[in-house]
């Protein structure tokens, strides 16, 4: 029978259901960070429990790493904490810790597809949402929280809901200039945050064929900001290009039985979605969140939205402009900024920051006076590779500071963060209240290219004017 | 298997939430997550937005005396979604809501609220409006979540809830201990590994 990739993954690794549309999922990868593990390795030593299975299980360290001095003993005394608990942690359940120590670390969603750990037909999970991520490789993937991870150790399995799939198309081609990223906060803006709650998304069509893994993980990052717990994409050749030679991939015979049971796990041609949505990538630009969910959103030429015609929908978007300091009827473009933060497992990858140094180089600009400009690389892994091009000069000739990879201003948890009232152009997910440190900053989601565009002019700006990029 | 409390009848006092979207970020900010244990996180919830109502003059729900204790919260659609940190419904629980009523949650978060034994039952947009008026005229009033007849009762009013029948059961049985539950699985799990082709050495699917 014809089936979605998301139904034949979910279906092969049903350890039993448990009644009522609730399963015993197995899980193939469980990666961990230190923000959200230590109470699950605590709650195990409760119950004197030991890891399932320990070499299904790959732990790193991001969300609290400074980006800055990384020696030990950290500066921040709770930082140092957590970051101790889990290298106690993983020694003494026998996992394995991609350490600073060895330069292995990252965002946790960067390094598992570099390390070739990412694979399709997976089921991956981590105590982090934008375990979503995954899903650009054919993985069922998603995020979980501690008593979860917990369950995962003991068990290697979690309780879950089947979830229904809406397959998204993108059609057509997108401008230059128009990226990723722009591409999920199109879908985003056009569905609503909520449309995604009890859905997996499924992304194909043209568009997403034409696309890297590196901006199909974009994409697939951020449907949890749509509301949805899973997003994915059909693998393919470009996916096998991809993992081909990557460390943790299958080598010699087992690469081609692999990639046989990768195919056959692709969406079929007649496979029915209990939802499905088209869009035109012709008619997709640079976009720019203005308010305080992902929804909320214009292209950058847009303008504040409101006042809305009902008044439950005019009062959502009153707290969101007055939160954000804006006006309706402003135009986005010009909205100042105060810092430009480029990174995250959104956009932390090597792509990303090779696109913006070469806009940068290209146009010789330079971050605008009193702008504070965080270039943070996704991963050890990133961040060498842009040294040894030499992109890292270019970064700091232009004003950025180049640091150590983390999630840093992502989710504010190290040192890296806003100041009360300041506004960021961040390339990074969440533009929630508080989301970047102070209860009182403001965040604009957007492209690289967009933050690197608002970094040079001092306010939101259209990259495609700001670099002289035309089509 | 870890025998719980059963969880059938929730009952107290109230907190309506107004606006939909209420992320996991504004549930516990951020930084409680630095903390090793779950312990004080009752405190935090809602941090940012108490310190922005008391900046502006105003008093957030959770400040408020006449909700001081309450145990039960009504909220609108997509009720903490977001960051997938469990600390968000550790942070409610341990400030003292025993159960959540909204037309709709976040999923990681319903999750996570399921294996710490707070119920997030589903209300219809109308139900979840008229419950939060009720609660909004008399903060005093009981507010029953009844997970055996699956309503939401309060001042002589009535609403049915929706909540998934297999977690129902457990809740009200009190095996509602994930962990238990998916123990009792563990020869299976294995037996299913060996039929994994990326765990048993790529032979065919
Ligand atoms: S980069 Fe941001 S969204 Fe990604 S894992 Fe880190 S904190 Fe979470």
């Amino acid at each position: 029978m014809a089936a979605t990739l998301y139904r034949k993954v979910f279906d092969q690794h049903v350890v039993r259901e448990l009644g009522e549309d609730q399963y015993q999922l197995f899980i193939g990868l469980h990666l961990i960070h230190e923000a959200t593990s230590a109470q699950a390795f605590a709650m195990l030593r409760e119950r004197g429990l030991k890891v399932g299975y320990p070499e299904r299980n790959v732990a790193t360290v991001d969300h609290i790493i400074p980006t800055d001095d990384t020696s030990r003993p950290f500066a921040d005394p709770q930082s140092e904490a957590l970051m101790s608990a889990l290298e106690q942690n993983t020694g003494s359940f026998g996992l394995r810790f991609l350490s600073p120590e060895r330069r292995e670390n990252g965002v946790v969603h960067v390094i598992g597809a570099e390390r070739g750990l990412t694979q399709p037909g997976l089921t991956i999970v981590c105590g982090d949402s934008h375990t979503a991520t995954h899903g650009a490789f054919g993985a069922l993937a998603f995020g979980i929280g501690t008593s979860q991870v917990r369950d995962v150790l003991a068990t290697q399995s979690v309780i879950v809901n089947r979830l229904k799939v809406r397959r998204i198309e993108i059609t057509g081609e997108l401008a230059p200039g128009v990226s990723a990223k722009d591409v999920i906060l199109y879908v985003i803006h056009r569905l609503g945050p909520k449309a995604g709650v009890g859905y997996a998304y499924e992304f194909g069509g043209p568009v997403i064929d034409a696309m890297s893994m590196d901006e199909r993980m974009t994409v697939c990052n951020m449907v949890v900001e749509g509301g949805a717990l899973v997003g994915y994409c059909n693998p393919d050749e470009t996916t096998f290009g991809y993992l081909r030679g990557r460390p943790s991939a299958p080598q010699g015979e087992d690469w081609d039985r692999a990639v046989a049971w990768w195919r056959s796990l692709a969406s079929d041609p007649d496979a029915e979605y209990d939802d499905r949505v088209v869009f035109d990538g012709a008619e997709i630009s640079p976009m720019v969140t203005w308010g305080v969910n992902l929804g909320q959103s214009v292209p950058v030429d847009g303008h504040v939205p409101g006042p809305a015609a009902d008044a439950s929908g005019e009062a959502a978007l009153a707290d969101a402009r007055a939160f954000m300091g804006v006006e309706a009827g402003q135009p986005v473009a010009g909205i100042g900024i105060d810092v430009a933060f480029l990174g995250s497992c959104t956009n932390g990858r090597l792509s990303d920051f090779v696109e913006v140094a070469e806009a940068l180089r290209r146009s010789g600009a330079r971050v605008a006076e009193g702008v504070r400009a965080l270039a943070v690389p996704g991963s050890q892994e990133v961040r060498a590779q842009l040294v040894e091009r030499g992109l890292d000069k270019v970064f700091e000739t232009a004003g950025f500071e180049f640091r150590q990879p983390g999630c840093s201003m992502c989710i504010a948890m190290n040192q890296d963060r806003l100041n009360d009232g300041e506004t960021a152009a961040s390339s990074s997910n969440r533009n929630f209240k508080g989301r970047q440190g102070s209860p009182t900053g403001r965040t604009l989601i957007m492209s690289p290219l967009s933050v690197a565009a608002a970094a040079v002019r001092g306010a939101v700006a259209d990259p495609r004017e700001v670099f002289g990029i035309t089509g | 298997m870890v025998a719980m409390q059963p969880i059938d009848i929730i009952s107290g006092t109230a907190i309506a939430m107004e606006g939909d979207d209420i992320d996991t970020d504004r549930i516990i900010p951020a930084r409680h997550l630095k903390a090793l244990t779950f312990d004080a996180l009752g405190t935090f919830v809602f941090e940012g937005d108490r310190t922005n109502a008391k900046a502006a003059g105003a008093v957030h729900p959770f400040d408020a005396p006449e909700h001081a204790g309450a145990s039960v919260l009504v909220a609108g659609e997509n009720f903490g979604c977001g960051s997938s940190r469990e600390h968000a419904p550790q942070a409610l629980y341990r400030w003292g809501i025993r159960a959540i009523a909204a037309v709709s949650f976040g999923e990681i978060f319903r999750g996570n609220s399921a294996t710490i034994g707070l119920p997030c039952v589903l209300l219809t947009p109308e139900a979840a409006a008229q419950a939060r008026a009720v609660i909004a005229a008399d903060p005093t009033a009981e507010v029953t979540v009844d997970l055996a007849a699956k309503q939401l009762r309060t001042a002589g009013r009535s609403w049915p809830v929706e909540i998934n029948e297999s977690l129902r059961r457990r809740f009200v049985s009190g095996g509602w201990d994930s962990l238990g539950t998916l123990a009792e699985g563990t020869a299976a799990a294995a037996d299913l590994s060996r039929r994994l082709p990326y765990l048993n050495g790529w032979q065919a699917a």
